[in-house]
């Protein structure tokens, strides 16, 4: 761990004022991710802001009857919010299928949004990483990559974001609300807001420089039936191969993302129509391009069977 | 002591401590955190700097030139020892790579500097200032690619699974062209990490030319020679003191990098030097089980009798080290007049390849299991059934020699009635639960049982309680109780009136702890030990010791009686020792493993849904902890079966998932309803106490029961382990 500096703001504003103003400068909240790394040194700030006073903890209702969730609320008490367990329920089954308890107590939704790949290169300083080490190659593609995305990957980069509840804000089209540097507020869609890794892995989400979130706001409830499938190795404390965030109403329509396939939530709507149709259908068309490796073609297999899974579970 | 008889009446046998289910005596220290691990150590020596190992970045090739000018100017850093500037350094046998690498570079991680700082923070800072320009060589990093190349190598491993490279009885090849069911299968196993809690850690001070460490090791006897041998200073300058460890699994059964590097860390900074390894170093820094392939041919008559057995191994090592003894067990576990064992060690620039948990037997048993099942098959017969059929009471290699004990059959028997076997349906793939295919199986369970000496030193305080030191270790296995009631059985006192102190080598030597020798042999030397204290109590008294009768703290001899305090400060040494007993006989612990399972007939997801062993092991000493092994060993065999996996980059040559996100071991989640029975039985040939080891019993065979289980389930037979979804999905029913 490289030596830094630390502060602790008193505002959104300030602290994105100050994160513009002091380069190499990171927020932290429950720094689950960011020690790690920094111990590491796959991230090295050079000065951290704590954004931890900035009362960003609250969950509050929404004028057109949805929910605000502040960045700062904790993995564990948006899970068991009682308006998210009832409206929301594809959120908080995916909050906790993640991490463990432990973590959850610790996690904040702006940073769970923030967490970087757990692609094992990725975590070796020795080997290259585009991601790491923008221009140093991918040690990925051609190794270990059975975890590793499917599509939407890039020769630069094959790594996925390893995290469940952005799969669940997806499928909901929540929104990312920021302040930026100068004070300007703006809400970026869930499906903006992860990149594709392209040519610039390194960077994981389009919010500029000291760009900071304060919220993520959920559109008023959709009803219907809510699934998270994650399907891992071991029950618990695993990054998904594949998990399914689906929202299924009694027509047989509905809604589905997909993580741990790519760079990030994976979640094709125009393949939704053909929800009706069967699992099949709608794989096929979210998934059409996919450019698998030998070692995560299953992934395929398996999120196709997963969903067929869920929908035999909406029907009955 | 010596042991060259069977075992007769003694003061074991009175079972008023010994035999009962104790809570451990160390159990307070664990869960208030007051056991002291070794980084923990801060009492033993002050003014500690702290140590952080930079690991080779390659596999293999040589260092050209380490540049160490910006980590020795990085704040608080005390000094920086490399191979340039650590002195001469000589090489124990008990290691394969050197454990401080340079100029050559033999493994991914292998040690090539410490730096040594003020705070573990700038130390680990420091450590990633010190460059070095690699001049990378090829290595060989695919098994499978350098089999074909692998010459038959045998190995006595010291941990009880040795055998010679080719081992021939009957004619297997005349026997099994002509056998009317056969069947020749080729199974896998991966390389796997211990992934014990506690990382490798030492603290090393020196006081002139004396080195003491606190560290965290299995066999302190083993660690004193190897560092001595290292070093090159004589081994009475040296003293390991490790009393309590946080799991070791044979990964701490001989010192590695972290002990050196703190002992040259604090010579050079002339400080007291701590150091632990940092998890992501831990898997290719230090040792791991080695990957097998193995081939395994078996025939049989039409009605089941095994009449050839073949078990071929194949393993990789660095140069000069040695193989996975997969095969070690299938020489003795059934019976068959014609039979062919061999083991093949590939060379490999991988890291060390070592002793794991049932080194040979573990990975040994998972193919074997699975081919008894695939042959059961063939034959119709039901698996249980086909075990008993060939089982055996001699060696069927050396007829000669019989078993000192074996119960097999019992433990299949008893096992398959308990589990409920007889509801299983032959046919795979017909029972269902919801979307669960469920299934269950059976393997056997086999491990040897090794004697080996071990001594201890035993005396009568000053309040009549007795007090107990051994070098012997605790790996969370429950050593210090097991001791205490041994102890407290022979000299006729109270268990709270036995102290036990552990893992120091200034205390006579021990077992130690490895290949499920540390039970039954060190509670064996503390027997010896004791009986030699009541003979010198009962002398202190002027009693005569062939009738005083050791009871409730007191000794009675006719009518005489005298209290334990009246003989303060009597203190016996012994050890146990033994004869031919253990060549005269096998000695060998026995299981049925019965596993049911459920596979999500969507996504191939395999969940375990209860487990049951029931194992035979001579007497147990303490029903709670050996059931505690043995739970954690068939846990073990699930992390085995089901995930884990250290996966090879067959291009840079390392283990690439080396942390406990990438490399998955069993959460809680994993493990449902698990039981546990032990046939009650005492083996007078295998030592004083009847008893034999039961810690790696319980891990061999658990791996094969799940795979037969998930072959139950679904139908399909994966032969290529861990058995994960992906090995599963395509082959399973049509849905929805």
């Amino acid at each position: 761990m490289r030596p830094f500096t630390y502060s602790r703001a008193k505002s959104p504003a300030e602290a994105a004022a100050e994160a513009a103003s002091a380069p190499g400068a990171k927020f932290i909240a429950g720094g689950t991710n960011l020690l790690d790394l920094m111990k590491l040194e796959i991230e090295t700030p050079s000065h951290l802001i704590d954004v931890q006073d900035l009362k960003l903890d609250r969950i509050e209702p929404t004028a057109e009857g949805g929910l605000r969730i502040g960045a700062l609320v904790r993995n564990t008490d948006l899970a068991a919010d009682a308006r998210v367990r009832r409206d929301y329920g594809v959120l908080s089954r995916a909050l906790l299928a993640g991490a463990s308890g432990q973590l959850r107590n610790k996690a904040t939704t702006a940073g769970n949004l923030l967490q970087r790949t757990r692609c094992p290169y990725f975590y070796d300083t020795n080997q290259p990483c585009n991601k790491r080490q923008p221009g140093s190659g991918c040690s990925a593609i051609g190794g270990f990559s059975r975890q590793l995305a499917v599509i939407g990957s890039s020769k630069a980069c094959i790594a996925t974001h390893p995290g469940d509840m952005a799969i669940a804000m997806r499928v909901l089209d929540a929104t990312v609300e920021t302040v930026d540097p100068k004070g300007q507020t703006r809400a970026i869609p869930m499906a903006d807001f992860h990149r594709l890794p392209g040519e610039t892995p390194h960077i994981d989400t389009n919010l500029k420089a000291g760009e900071l979130i304060t919220a993520v706001t959920l559109p008023k409830p959709l009803g219907g039936k809510h699934f998270y499938h994650k399907e891992r190795d071991r029950a618990s404390y695993a990054f998904a191969l594949v998990s399914v965030a689906a929202v299924v109403q009694p027509d047989g329509r509905g809604r589905v993302a997909f993580g741990g396939v790519a760079h990030k939530p994976w979640r094709v709507e125009a393949a939704e129509a053909a929800m009706p149709q069967g699992a099949k259908a709608v794989t096929g068309a979210t998934f059409a391009g996919a450019a698998p490796t030998p070692e995560n073609a299953f992934k395929l297999t398996l999120a196709e069977r997963a969903l067929g899974a869920v929908l035999a579970q909406a029907r009955a | 002591m010596k042991f060259d008889k069977p075992a007769t009446t003694n003061p074991i046998d009175q079972l008023k401590v010994v035999g009962k289910p104790t809570d451990r005596i160390d159990g307070p220290l664990k869960t208030t955190g007051t056991a002291p691990y070794a980084y923990e150590r801060h009492d033993v020596a002050s003014d500690q700097a702290y140590g952080y190992i930079v690991g080779s970045a390659i596999a293999k090739g040589r260092i050209n030139a380490v540049d160490l000018a910006a980590a020795k100017a990085a704040p608080g850093v005390i000094e920086i020892v490399t191979w340039q500037n650590a002195g001469p350094l000589g090489k124990s046998k008990s290691h394969t790579a050197k454990l401080l690498a340079g100029p050559e570079i033999e493994h991914y991680d292998q040690a090539i500097a410490i730096v040594v700082a003020e705070t573990f923070e700038q130390a680990r800072a420091a450590a990633r200032m010190v460059r070095i320009d690699y001049a990378r060589a090829p290595g060989r990093f695919d098994l499978d690619a350098q089999i074909k190349s692998a010459p038959p190598v045998g190995e006595d491993s010291g941990e009880g699974s040795h055998s010679p490279p080719i081992a021939r009885h009957g004619d297997f090849d005349g026997a099994f062209a002509a056998a009317p069911v056969k069947l020749d299968a080729v199974y896998r196993t991966p390389d796997q990490s211990h992934a014990m809690m506690e990382p490798h850690a030492t603290i090393a001070a020196w006081e002139g030319d004396k080195l003491t460490l606190w560290t965290s090791n299995q066999m302190i006897a083993w660690g004193v020679r190897d560092l001595a041998q290292t070093l090159m200073i004589p081994k009475e300058k040296v003293r390991l003191v490790s009393p309590y460890i946080g799991g070791g699994f044979g990964s701490k059964l001989w010192v590695r990098a972290d002990a050196l590097m703190a002992a040259l860390g604090a010579r050079a900074a002339k400080r007291p030097v701590k150091v632990a390894l940092a998890r992501a170093q831990i898997m290719n820094n230090t040792t791991h089980r080695p990957a097998t392939v193995q081939h395994i041919r078996l025939g049989a008559t039409k009605d089941g009798k095994l009449t050839a057995i073949a078990h071929e191994s194949w393993s990789g090592d660095l140069p000069g080290g040695g193989p996975e003894t997969a095969p070690s067990q299938t020489k003795l576990i059934y019976a068959g007049a014609n039979r062919l064992i061999a083991t093949r060690l590939a060379t490999l620039d991988l890291p060390e390849g070592n002793a794991m948990r049932a080194p040979g037997e573990a990975p040994g048993m998972m193919a074997l299991e699975v081919a008894m099942d695939e042959m059961a098959e063939k034959l119709g017969m039901d698996p249980v059934a086909f075990r008993i059929l060939n089982d055996t009471q001699v060696d069927p290699m050396k007829p000669e020699r019989r078993y000192s004990m074996r119960n097999m059959t019992g433990c299949l028997k008893l096992g398959a009635e308990k589990f409920g076997w007889a509801k299983r349906n032959p046919k795979p793939g017909q029972m269902r639960d919801g979307n669960w295919l469920v299934g269950m199986g059976v393997a056997a369970g086999f491990r040897n049982n090794i004697t080996t000496k071990s001594a201890a030193r035993v005396r009568i305080d000053d309040k009549g309680g007795i007090v107990v030191e051994t070098d012997m270790t605790d790996i969370g296995t429950g050593s210090y109780t097991i001791i205490a009631q041994t102890a407290a059985e022979v000299m006729g006192v109270p268990l709270d009136q036995v102290k036990v102190t552990l893992g120091d080598s200034s205390f006579p030597e021990a077992a130690g702890s490895g290949g499920q020798w540390g039970a039954a042999n060190s509670t064996a030397g503390v027997y010896a030990a004791c009986m030699k204290l009541r003979e010198a109590v009962a002398a202190k008294l002027g009693f005569n010791s062939a009738d005083a009768a050791f009871t409730g703290g007191r000794v009675t001899s006719g009518n005489r009686s005298a209290t334990l305090a009246d003989a303060a400060g009597s203190s016996a040494e012994d050890g146990i020792e033994y004869g031919d007993l253990g060549k005269t006989y096998q000695q060998s612990t026995f299981a049925g493993h019965f596993v049911e399972v459920g596979v999500d007939a969507w996504t191939g997801t395999v969940r375990v849904r209860r487990m049951l062993a029931v194992c035979a092991a001579g007497r147990i000493i303490n029903p709670k902890s050996a059931r505690s092994q043995v739970i954690g060993a068939m846990t073990m065999g699930v992390g085995a079966a089901l995930m884990e996996h250290a996966v090879v980059d067959k291009r840079f040559g390392f283990f690439v998932n080396h942390d406990l996100a990438g490399y998955e071991v069993p959460v809680h989640a994993d493990i449902p309803h698990q039981e546990v029975i032990f046939l009650d039985e005492t083996d007078p040939i295998a030592g004083p106490l009847k008893a034999k080891g039961v810690g790696e019993l319980g891990i061999c065979g658990v791996g094969g029961a799940v795979a037969n289980a998930i072959y139950n389930a679904t139908g399909v037979r994966v032969r290529d382990y861990p058995i994960t979804l992906d090995k599963l999905i395509d082959k399973l029913p049509a849905m929805a």
